[in-house]
């Protein structure tokens, strides 16, 4: 017996579950006014530092929070909780990447309504998370000196997907000879019109524009659609 | 190494279709960004592993890979980017971060029989 197969079209976006969620998530933030960034990097280039030395600049003025996701260990939450600003961990076990739903999860019971910035520290990883929106306003990502100059054109999914790119560590950059020309013409090649920021989140250097460029963010967030702003 | 969890939703759509469909799924057939975040043989090796012990069992994985289009401002036209390590047009050189085409994770078709 020869039978012909039949092709029957479909059409299903894989991913759209992860969408409709990060949809969902996207309004409730949109009505809270509560501006989030999700923060990628791959292990080790400072997200934590970062975002520690982030929530400690940011929480005398604003309601921070901060949510942190990790294969394994509470670490992170336990030291980004020493900047005083409320954090959640998220441990994924073997999954590589934050999704939307677990940010669902991680939320219940939490009131977003107060805050102004909510943080989500991603899985390190400069892959996977590229594919996964987590309803949030801006994707950060971010790479420290040590790494090399090469960085964005080995993953320029990543980088591509980002709205802005944080080169950490400033402080070691004379140490390990980094070219910024180089790393700021790869991260342009793969990104055009990236903004950059440089920072040591250790000495603190270079934090001021990235504090302004977030502050920036949320009144633009929170300016009613067609108001010119003043 | 997301592509497993990538062929679980895959296979779990598709037995999903086949189910309504009321048939017997041969081959899937799935268009796959160059920008998507996933590789094409990671997905495929990954397909036979989520499609064990499901009604997809023993079925092909079909993957149409899509090039990434970029919008050229300057010259008005949509083009194929060259690389992804240079978002530029390939016509003009203009850089351009205005990605067109290129993120598609997408079931398109299922080769059924009755």
């Amino acid at each position: 017996m020869n039978r012909e197969p039949r092709v029957v079209e479909v059409r299903r976006n894989v991913l759209k579950q992860n969408d409709v969620v990060a949809r969902e998530l996207r309004a409730r933030f949109g009505e809270a006014g509560v501006f989030v960034v999700n923060l990628v990097s791959s292990p080790g280039s400072g997200k934590t530092a970062f975002l520690e030395r982030t929530l400690t600049l940011l929480r005398p003025r604003y309601r921070v929070a901060a949510l942190v996701g990790d294969l394994a260990t509470e670490n992170d939450a336990a030291r980004l909780s020493r900047s005083g600003a409320p954090v959640r961990q998220i441990t994924t076990g073997t999954v590589c990447h934050l999704e939307a739903a677990m940010i669902r999860t991680a939320l219940d019971g939490w009131d977003v309504e107060p805050l102004d910035f909510l943080f989500v520290e991603n899985v390190g990883n400069l892959v996977c998370p590229a594919s996964y929106d987590l309803g949030e306003n801006l994707r950060l990502v971010l790479m420290s000196v040590t790494e090399g100059e090469d960085k964005p054109l080995k993953y320029p999914t990543i980088f591509n997907s980002g709205d802005v790119a944080v080169v950490s560590k400033t402080d070691l950059a004379a140490a390990v000879e980094f070219d910024w020309d180089a790393a700021s013409a790869n991260i342009q090649a793969v990104r055009p019109g990236m903004p950059v920021f440089c920072v040591s989140a250790r000495s603190g250097e270079g934090m001021d524009h990235v504090l302004a460029m977030l502050e920036a963010r949320l009144a633009e967030l929170r300016t009613p659609a067609g108001a010119s702003a003043p | 190494m997301h592509e497993l969890s990538i062929a679980v939703s895959l296979v779990e759509i598709a037995e999903e279709e086949a189910e309504r469909l009321g048939v017997r799924v041969s081959a899937v057939h799935f268009r796959l960004g160059a920008l998507s975040g996933v590789v094409k043989e990671a997905l495929l090796s990954s397909y036979e592993m989520a499609s064990a012990d499901t009604a997809l069992e023993g079925s092909r994985l079909v993957i149409e890979e899509v090039p990434v289009m970029v919008y050229c401002a300057r010259c008005d036209e949509q083009r194929p980017l060259e690389s992804v390590q240079l978002f530029r047009c390939s016509a003009c050189g203009s850089p351009t971060p205005d990605v067109r085409q290129g993120k598609e994770m997408e079931l398109v078709a299922l080769e059924v029989e009755e």
